[in-house]
């Protein structure tokens, strides 16, 4: 079933992506007293990025608590809560400042389960911005997902469409395992059709395939879903593009983009992050190991070519990768 | 010898010229940011520029220093060429740092600016490096870290101090305490009344001065400066002072009122200095409006450079991620936008 045709059984309302996480977080505060949501200024400033905006003012200063500027203690924190009995929500501002609290997340959250023999819940959340198009320098602007991903003991889901960006981050508070959500800062304000049900969740791996085709298989994230969308649309006549978001990229939907695949023949794989060692080997080498005698083409990448995001506009539109970087990949092999 | 010094009339004169051109550089740098021209995020300065001057003024020519998101103030300071830092601003091919890093990332290291920094924390690790070479090589230098309030909570900060102090490592570290970090108050930060007290935990000098009153900044860093180069390692330095803009352009303040920020005007350390100079007979109102004329047309000129330069060009995007190129990026940027090749992809 594709996307849109799920979404049709549904009761829906329009919104942006970061009125669809807002509400799921809104939801889950109701839902569940152990939940509560923590980082720097998500309280009564509402956060920088305006995401957890008026929660504060539904749930006080105790379930939208600010923290001071301490990434890894506060990643500790959330760690040791989760370990006992409650289940934050951490806002890391920018994806980038997960260096700073890396020890916490790669020798604790994400290894204490196994280490202990099973014995310890992780229902962590981790929700953080990604991405370039902002002018914010390197700092600012980094795609760190499949760090996030290689990491074993950790989920990463990375939202496409205001939908899943509802049922993702819910998925990932009602998990007891570490989840990160990953939000491309530039499609905040992106708005589509978004399940009401308070029940509505986006399973964590589990791929939506976004657009039917037949000729070529783009397997795109975040920002870039929509522009291949928008791209597959443009070439509609020419080529028959299927677009998929797998929306979880640890663990991923294999099977979806396999099934694609044998039945395209030729796979792009498009997302914002650096393209060495990344979500793009995983996917083409995943790809490469069950569909290769589908494939009629090579398999083509779409990303930033490891360089980190500049400053300057026309640097950084040189970069980011876009729309027309997909329709290129498409036509190279259709 | 410092190239002016707090401690002569001239040097006076010097220190009241960088807080203007600090002044009217970020009121400038508002304006064009306001009208879209520059990109990214801008966070200004307006309000502390006794701190970063008065710490500079201090320190010799070739000392380093490492600075914070809200770094035009300390590169003034420590005298890097406001045309070139309007450039970088506007994201020019001759900024300081060529286009890649914006407003937050100025730096120009052989001026002895280890850079303005978009991780709030990581400038005192810096700082500690450099008073490394300098101890290394038995450099007659000393480094000093600014950091925000807000970064006193990082952890990386307390390890650089204690770092420091263990090896008596010539470094000064300075708070610049304006009272919050982004929207959060000083209090709902730290349980200590001075951010200077934690200095006890290392056994070194903790004081906390006045920022908005330029000469006892310029003697507390001094002091610290002495004491570092006699080899009894660094100092930590609460400087109270306040920003009068937002944390960054566009933020609206929900967190606290007009009155407060009048209240803090009232000592305004631009005004309060240029007052005691009067009084001294130092300076006329004359000549401070001639001064003033003075600093508007240099910002003007470096507005009119920082415009008229070119931008960088799309294929230098590629340069400087290593000093040896590696053949990976040049097969993965194949010069798309220039020449209609391709991003990624291995077939031709
Ligand atoms: C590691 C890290 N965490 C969070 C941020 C976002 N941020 C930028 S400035 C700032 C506030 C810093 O406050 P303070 O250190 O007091 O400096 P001030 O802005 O007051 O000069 C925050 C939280 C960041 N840039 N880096």
């Amino acid at each position: 079933m594709t996307a849109q045709a799920s979404l049709d059984q549904e009761q829906t309302e329009t919104m942006t992506v970061r009125e669809a996480i807002r509400l799921a977080l809104r939801e889950e505060l109701r839902r569940d007293e152990d939940v509560y949501v923590m980082g720097e200024d998500v309280g009564l400033f509402g956060g920088v990025l305006e995401v957890t905006g008026d929660l504060f003012e539904e749930f006080g200063e105790e379930r939208v608590r600010d923290t001071p500027i301490a990434e890894a203690g506060f990643m500790g924190a959330a760690t040791g809560a989760a370990a006992t009995g409650t289940r934050p929500v951490v806002e890391l501002m920018f994806s980038d400042f997960m260096g700073v609290s890396m020890e916490q997340i790669m020798n604790q959250m994400a290894k204490m389960r196994y280490m202990f023999g099973g014995k310890t819940e992780m229902p962590v959340t981790v929700r953080t911005t990604e991405g370039g198009g902002m002018g914010a320098a390197s700092q600012h602007s980094g795609t760190v997902h499949a760090w996030i991903a290689h990491f074993p003991g950790l989920k990463a889901v990375a939202p496409g469409t205001p939908a899943s960006a509802k049922g993702l981050t819910k998925a990932a508070i009602r998990s007891n395992d570490p989840v990160f959500v990953f939000e491309n800062k530039m499609i905040y304000e992106r708005s589509g059709e978004v399940p009401t049900d308070p029940d509505f969740t986006v399973p964590i791996g589990e791929a939506a395939i976004e657009r039917e085709g037949e000729d070529v298989t783009v397997v795109a994230t975040q920002r870039l879903v929509g522009e291949s969308l928008e791209t597959a649309e443009s070439l509609a006549g020419d080529v028959d593009v299927e677009v998929i978001d797998p929306r979880s990229l640890y663990p991923l939907d294999t099977d979806t983009i396999v099934e694609s695949v044998q039945k395209t023949g030729r796979l792009v794989v498009a997302d914002e992050s650096p393209l060495s060692y990344g979500i793009h080997a995983e996917v083409a080498t995943r790809t490469m190991e069950n569909a290769f005698f589908s494939l009629d083409a090579p398999i083509q990448r779409v990303g930033t070519p490891d360089t980190h995001m500049p400053f300057s506009p026309p640097l950084e539109q040189e970069v980011l990768p876009n729309g027309e970087d997909v329709r290129e990949a498409v036509e190279r092999i259709a | 010898m410092a190239d002016y010094t707090i401690d002569t009339a001239d040097g006076r004169l010097e220190a009241l010229r960088r807080m203007l051109t600090i002044r009217e550089f970020d009121t400038t740098a508002g304006e064009y940011f306001a009208d879209g021209e520059i990109p990214g995020f801008v966070h200004l300065y307006i309000g502390e520029e006794a701190v970063g001057v008065g710490a500079c003024a201090a320190l010799e020519p070739d000392d380093y220093i490492a600075s914070t998101h809200r770094g035009h103030g300390h590169c003034i300071a420590k005298g890097l060429d406001p045309k070139l830092m309007m450039a970088e601003l506007f994201g020019k091919a001759d900024g300081y740092c060529n286009g890649k890093g914006g407003s937050m990332h100025i730096a120009d290291v052989d001026a002895g600016m280890l850079g303005a920094n978009g991780i709030v924390g990581a400038g005192p690790p810096m700082a500690t490096g450099a008073a490394l070479t300098i101890d290394y090589q038995d450099r007659d230098q000393v480094a000093l870290g600014f950091l925000g309030d807000g970064a006193v909570a990082q952890g990386q900060v307390h390890e650089a101090i204690n770092l420091a102090s263990t090896w008596d490592l010539p470094a000064i570290f300075l708070v610049e305490n304006n009272q919050y970090g982004e929207a959060t108050p000083v209090d709902k930060q730290h349980n200590a009344d001075n951010l200077s007290d934690t200095a006890q935990a290392y056994d070194i000098p903790g004081i906390t001065v006045d920022g908005m009153d330029v000469t006892a900044v310029a003697e507390a860093v001094e002091e610290a400066r002495k004491r570092a180069r006699a080899g009894d390692g660094p100092t930590l330095i609460e400087a109270e002072t306040y920003r009068y803009r937002g944390h960054y352009e566009g933020d609206e303040q929900p967190y606290r009122d007009e009155a407060e920020i009048e209240r803090w005007k009232q000592r305004d350390a631009i005004e309060s200095f240029k007052k005691r100079l009067v009084d001294r007979g130092e300076l006329t109102e004359d000549e401070f409006e001639e001064l003033r004329a003075d600093v508007e047309a240099t910002i003007a000129d470096a507005v009119d450079y920082a415009q008229e330069a070119d931008l960088p060009a799309p294929e230098e995007a590629y340069d400087d991620m290593f000093g040896e190129s590696v053949p990976e990026i040049e097969q993965f940027a194949a010069r798309p936008r220039t020449d209609g090749g391709n991003r990624g992809g291995d077939s031709r």
